[in-house]
C-alpha cells in the first residue's frame, strides 16, 4: 500500500474510533460534574463525587441492578447449555431431521427486530397462562425465558464456528484409543473449545444485562431491570446519575476485557517460555 | 441414530416453543378484535351451538393498517432510514475494517478490542450519551459556538439527523466485525499480483478486494439493515415525535393504546417484509462457509 | 509368536494356502451415493507384516484404512481381525489403533497424558500405566519430553509421541495414515528405518497408507497398489517392481519405458514383439498368455538399459537415438534419448567412475537391454 492510501485508511480509522469513543468519554467526564445541568461544567464545585453517592443510595436503581444480575446469570448459564448442544449438533451432524429448521431457528433471532420477538413472547405467555395456568403473571421467569431464547442463538453461532475449525481427528483418535462418544465430548472436545464457550457465556450475560425491549415486553410489576429504569429516566432528558452509571459500567467492562486479554497473553508467553 | 437426536432435541424443542409458536399466536391475534378485557382481544374460536366451531377471521386490522396513511408512511420511512443507515455504516465501517485487517498482527488485536469494547457497554447508555452531545446546549453546540463556526445553536436532537447518528453509532460494530472476518481471510498477494500486472492501487482495490469482500459486505449490511428497520430505542430517544419508525409504532400501539390485535398485525407485516432479507442473509452465510471448506 | 516384517517376508505366508491370515478383508465396498470409493476389495494380511496400501489421492486407500479402523462402515462385505468379525464394530471396541496423518495429539494434555489416555480408558491401574508409558516413551526416545505440551514439540517429535500413543496399548493391528508425509526428506529416511526397527521389536502388524512409492518400497513386506477403489496388484516390493501386472502399476511404481507393439512370434519360452514406437523388435525370454492379434506393451526399466557409443550385437532389443536431456543427480544420471520414431526413452546410469567417457547432449548413442529385462503387460 502506498503512502496516500495508507494515510487515508489511518485517518478513517482514527475518526471512526473517535466517533465511537467521544460519547463514552463525555459521559465519564461529566459524571464528575457538580452541576445538575449535565453539559455545563460547574468549575466551582467540580470535580465531585456527589452523584456517585446519590447513585449508590438510589434504591430503585440498586433493586433493578440486582434483578438484572439474577436474570443475566441464569440466562447466560442456560443459553450456554442450549447453545452448545445446538452448535454441536449443527457442526457435527450434517444430516438429521429438522436440521434446516434448527439452523433457521438459531440464526433468525440474530437479525430479528426485538419488538417482534418481545411482542410474540408476551402473547405466548398470556396464552399459556390462559391455557394451563403457567406462567402465573410475568416476572423474572418469563424475562429469563425470553432472554435465553435469543441469547442461545448467539452461543450457537459461536460454538458452531469454533467447532468448524476443530480437528475431528482429535475426536477420532480418542475413540480409537477406547473412549466412548460421550466421554470424548467431555474429556476432549469441551476442554478444547472452552474459550469459545466462555466467550458465549459473557456475550449472553451482556446481551441480557443490556436488554431493554424484550425485558419490557416480558416483565411484570416489580421486576424492572436496570435498562428499563434507565430508559424511563432518560426519556425525560439527561441525568447526572445516569452518567455515573455509565462510567461505572464502562470501567468494569474495560477492566474485565483488558484483564482477560492480558491474562491470555501471559498464558501464551508462559507456554512459549518452556520450549527449548 | 437416536444419540444424535438426543443432542439437538432440547434446543430444538425450546426454540419451537418459545420462538416459533409465539409467531403463530401473533398471527392468530392479528385476526381478532380489540376487547376491553384482560387480555385485550376477543377469542378467535367460538363455539356455535353444540358441535360447530366458528373461526372469526377479522381482517379489519390489516385493512386499517393499509388504508391509514400513518402506518404505510411508518413502514416506508423505516425502510428508508434503515437503508440509508446501512449505506452510512458501509462508508464509515469499510475503511475501518480494511484498516484493521491490514494492520500488523500486534495492532490488529488492539484495534479489534477497541472496536468491540463499546459493544460490551450498554447500548442504551451510549445512545443516551448522544442526547448530551446533540441537544441545544449540548457539547457539540458548545464547541462549535466557542470556535465561532456557528452563531446560533444547531437543532440536532429530535431530528432525523440525530436518529441516523444514533443508528450508525450503535450498529457500526455489527458491520465491521463480519466484514473484518471476511477481509482477514483475503490473500493480500492477489493485490501484489495485480499491481505487478499493471493495476494502480485504487484499481486493484476496486477490481479485486471489493468483489472478494462482497460476502462480508452483504453479511454486515444484513446485520445492520434488518434489525434497524424494527429499531425502537434510538428513534424513541433521539428521533423526537416526528421520527416515524415502525418499531415505535408497534410499541405505542401495544403499550399506549393497548391495541394488541393492531400491534400484532404490524408485527406480522414487518415480519413478512423482513423474511426475504433474513433468507438472503442465511444464503450469504451458507455461501461463505461453503467457500471456506 | 511375534514375527518381524523381515522374517515375515522370508516366511512368505501369503504363498502358503494353509496359513491363516491375521486380517481378512472380504469383498469390501464403500459407496458415497453413486460414487464407489472402495470397490469390491478383498485382501489377506498376515501377522507381523508391514502391508502398504499405495496409490494416488482419491484411489480409496484412506477409506479402506478407515474401514479397518472402524471410522467408516462398509456398504458391503466383511472384515475379520484375528478371526473375529469386526465389520461394524466401533473404533473404541476394536483391538486396532491408528496413527493419524495430522498426529491428532490432544493439545490440552502433555506428552505423558496423551500416551496414557488409551490405557486409562481400559481402566488399567495407575502404577502399571505409568510404567508402560515410561517404557514406551523411552522406546521412541521421547522420555525427556514427558511433561511438554504438543505445541512445544517439533514435527518429528510429535510424530514419535503419536506413534507411542498408538502402540502403548499393544494393538493387534496398527494403522498408519501417511505417517511420514509431514517430515522433510532426511528425517523421512531416518524415520522409515526407525519404524521398521520398532515394528520388529514389538511384532505388531502394520497397515500403512501412502502415496509415496519410495516409502512403500522401503517399509513394506508387501504392497497393495490401488486405483479407483480397487487393488490392482498385491505383492512384495520386488514383485511389484519387476513384474507389474498392468501398465498402471508399471508406470506408478518407479519410472518405466513402455513400448507398444504386436506379437510377431508367440512361443512358450519366448515372444518377439514388433514395435513401431521402438522402430525394431523386442525379444522377451519368457512366454506370455495373450490372444494372437492383441496389442501388448513391453515395459523396460530405465536402469536396465545399456547405453554405449559403439553399436551392440544383435537385432532384437536395440535402438539408436540422440541424447536430448541429461539430469545429473549426484549418484546417478538420467538421460532422455530421442529415437528416430519420435519416442523418448529414459535411461538411468550410475556415475560409477569419474573418468567415464562423458556422454553429452545431442550425442548419438546405442541402447540395448537383456532379453530378461522387459515385462510384457497386456492391459
Amino acid at each position: 500500500m502506498n503512502y496516500k492510501s495508507s494515510y487515508f485508511i489511518l485517518t478513517c480509522l482514527g475518526f471512526g474510533l473517535a466517533f465511537l469513543y467521544i460519547p463514552i468519554l463525555s459521559m465519564v467526564v461529566f459524571s464528575f460534574n457538580a452541576s445538575k445541568l449535565v453539559t455545563v461544567w460547574d468549575s466551582a464545585h467540580s470535580p465531585t463525587l456527589k452523584w456517585y453517592y446519590a447513585l449508590l443510595n438510589n434504591e430503585e436503581i440498586l433493586d433493578a441492578a440486582w434483578i438484572s444480575l439474577k436474570v443475566a446469570v441464569i440466562n447466560a448459564s442456560g443459553s450456554v447449555i442450549l447453545g452448545t448442544l445446538a452448535g454441536f449438533g449443527l457442526a457435527r451432524f450434517s444430516q438429521f431431521r429438522g436440521r434446516f429448521t434448527l439452523n433457521a431457528m438459531t440464526t433468525a433471532p440474530l437479525v430479528m427486530p426485538e419488538v417482534i420477538t418481545g411482542l410474540s413472547l408476551l402473547l405466548l405467555f398470556v396464552a399459556l397462562e390462559q391455557l394451563i395456568g403457567w406462567p402465573a403473571g410475568r416476572g423474572i421467569t418469563t424475562m429469563t425465558i425470553g432472554h435465553m431464547t435469543f441469547s442461545m442463538a448467539y452461543v450457537t453461532v459461536i460454538v458452531n464456528s469454533r467447532l468448524a475449525t476443530f480437528d475431528t481427528a482429535l475426536e477420532e483418535a480418542a475413540m480409537d484409543l477406547g473412549a466412548r462418544p460421550l466421554k470424548v465430548f467431555f474429556v476432549i472436545t469441551l476442554p478444547i473449545i472452552f474459550p469459545a464457550i466462555l466467550s458465549g457465556w459473557l456475550l449472553a450475560f451482556t446481551l441480557s444485562w443490556d436488554d431493554l425491549v424484550i425485558s419490557s415486553f416480558t416483565s411484570g410489576p416489580g421486576s424492572s431491570t436496570l435498562p428499563m429504569v434507565v430508559f424511563s429516566k432518560v426519556r425525560l432528558g439527561v441525568s447526572p446519575e445516569i452518567n455515573v452509571l455509565a462510567t461505572i459500567t464502562i470501567t468494569v467492562v474495560t477492566l474485565m476485557i483488558v484483564g482477560v486479554s492480558l491474562w491470555m497473553a501471559r498464558m501464551a508467553k508462559l507456554d512459549k517460555a518452556t520450549v527449548s | 441414530m437416536t444419540g444424535r437426536g438426543l443432542v439437538v432435541v432440547l434446543p430444538y424443542m425450546w426454540l419451537l416453543l418459545f420462538f416459533v409458536v409465539p409467531f403463530v399466536i401473533v398471527l392468530k391475534i392479528s385476526f381478532s378484535d380489540i376487547d376491553l378485557a384482560i387480555p385485550p382481544y376477543k377469542p378467535l374460536l367460538e363455539w356455535v351451538g353444540k358441535n360447530s366451531l366458528a373461526i372469526k377471521l377479522n381482517f379489519n386490522n390489516y385493512v386499517f393498517l393499509f388504508t391509514d396513511g400513518l402506518y404505510v408512511k411508518a413502514f416506508l420511512n423505516s425502510i428508508k432510514v434503515a437503508f440509508i443507515s446501512t449505506v452510512l455504516c458501509l462508508l464509515v465501517g469499510y475503511p475501518m475494517a480494511y484498516g484493521i485487517a491490514r494492520a500488523k498482527p500486534k495492532w490488529r488485536n488492539i484495534l479489534l478490542l477497541l472496536v468491540i469494547l463499546p459493544f460490551w457497554t450498554s447500548l442504551l447508555l451510549r445512545v443516551y450519551a448522544w442526547i448530551g452531545l446533540l441537544k441545544g446546549n449540548g457539547l457539540i453546540n458548545i464547541a462549535l459556538l466557542s470556535l465561532k463556526i456557528i452563531h446560533e445553536p444547531l437543532t440536532m436532537l429530535y431530528t432525523p439527523f440525530a436518529m441516523y447518528v444514533g443508528i450508525v453509532y450503535s450498529y457500526l460494530p455489527f458491520f465491521i466485525l463480519p466484514l473484518y472476518a471476511n477481509l482477514e481471510k483475503m490473500d493480500w498477494q492477489l493485490l501484489e499480483a495485480a499491481q505487478d500486472l499493471g493495476c494502480r492501487p485504487w484499481q486493484a482495490f476496486y477490481k479485486i478486494t471489493l468483489p472478494l469482500s462482497r460476502n462480508g459486505i452483504l453479511a454486515g449490511s444484513m446485520l445492520v439493515f434488518i434489525p434497524a428497520v424494527g429499531e425502537f430505542v434510538i428513534p424513541a430517544l433521539l428521533g423526537g415525535p416526528n421520527a416515524l419508525m415502525i418499531g415505535r409504532v408497534l410499541w405505542d400501539e401495544f403499550f399506549s393504546n393497548r391495541a394488541w390485535p393492531v400491534a400484532s398485525a404490524v408485527a406480522i407485516l414487518l415480519l413478512i417484509l423482513l423474511v426475504p432479507f433474513m433468507m438472503w442473509y442465511q444464503s450469504v452465510q451458507a455461501r461463505e462457509s461453503a467457500g471456506e471448506r | 509368536m511375534t514375527t518381524s516384517a523381515g522374517a515375515a517376508v522370508k516366511a512368505a505366508p501369503w504363498k502358503d494356502p494353509t496359513s491363516r491370515p491375521y486380517v481378512q478383508v472380504e469383498h469390501i465396498t464403500k459407496s458415497f451415493g453413486d460414487f464407489k470409493a472402495v470397490n469390491d476389495v478383498s485382501l489377506k494380511i498376515y501377522q507381523g507384516e508391514i502391508f502398504c496400501l499405495l496409490g494416488a489421492s482419491g484411489c480409496g486407500k484412506t477409506t479402506l484404512l478407515r474401514m479397518l479402523g472402524g471410522f467408516e462402515t462398509p456398504s458391503a462385505g466383511k472384515i475379520f481381525i484375528d478371526g473375529e468379525d469386526m465389520t461394524g464394530v466401533p473404533p473404541y471396541e476394536r483391538p486396532v489403533n491408528m496413527m493419524f496423518q495430522s498426529y491428532a495429539l490432544f493439545p490440552h494434555m502433555n506428552v505423558e497424558q496423551n500416551v496414557a489416555f488409551g490405557l486409562k480408558q481400559d481402566r488399567i491401574p495407575k502404577p502399571q500405566i505409568q510404567e508402560r508409558v515410561a517404557t514406551m516413551l523411552d522406546l521412541v526416545k521421547m522420555g525427556d519430553f514427558a511433561k511438554r505440551k504438543p505445541h512445544q514439540l517439533s514435527g518429528g517429535q510429535r510424530q514419535r509421541v503419536a506413534l507411542a500413543r498408538s502402540l502403548v496399548k499393544r494393538p493387534k493391528l496398527l494403522l498408519l495414515d501417511e505417517p511420514l508425509g509431514a517430515l522433510d526428506k532426511k528425517l523421512r529416511e531416518h524415520t522409515q528405518f526407525e519404524l521398521i526397527s520398532l515394528q520388529d521389536k514389538l511384532g505388531v502388524t502394520f497397515v500403512v497408507v501412502t502415496h509415496d512409492q519410495e516409502e512403500a518400497m522401503t517399509l513394506a513386506s508387501r504392497i497393495g497398489v490401488m486405483n479407483h477403489g480397487e487393488i490392482v496388484q498385491a505383492g512384495t516390493p520386488s514383485e511389484i517392481y519387476e513384474f507389474p501386472s498392468s501398465k498402471f502399476v508399471a508406470d506408478f511404481v518407479g519410472s518405466v519405458n513402455m513400448f507398444e507393439g504386436k506379437l510377431i512370434e508367440d512361443e512358450p519360452e519366448y515372444v518377439r514383439i514388433g514395435s513401431e514406437e521402438l522402430g525394431g523388435t523386442i525379444y522377451v525370454s519368457h512366454g506370455i498368455s495373450a490372444p494372437p492379434e492383441a496389442i501388448v506393451w513391453a515395459a523396460v526399466r530405465p536402469e536396465k538399459i545399456f547405453m554405449s557409443t559403439a553399436p551392440p550385437s544383435g537385432t532384437d532389443n536395440v535402438a539408436r537415438g540422440a541424447v536430448q536431456d541429461i539430469a545429473y543427480l549426484g549418484d546417478l544420471s538420467i538421460y532422455l534419448v530421442k529415437l528416430p520414431t519420435g519416442k523418448v526413452v529414459r535411461v538411468t546410469q550410475p556415475n560409477t567412475s569419474r573418468h567415464a567417457e562423458a556422454i553429452t547432449w545431442d550425442q548419438l548413442v546405442y541402447l540395448s537391454w537383456d532379453a530378461t529385462s522387459p515385462v510384457v503387460v497386456t492391459r
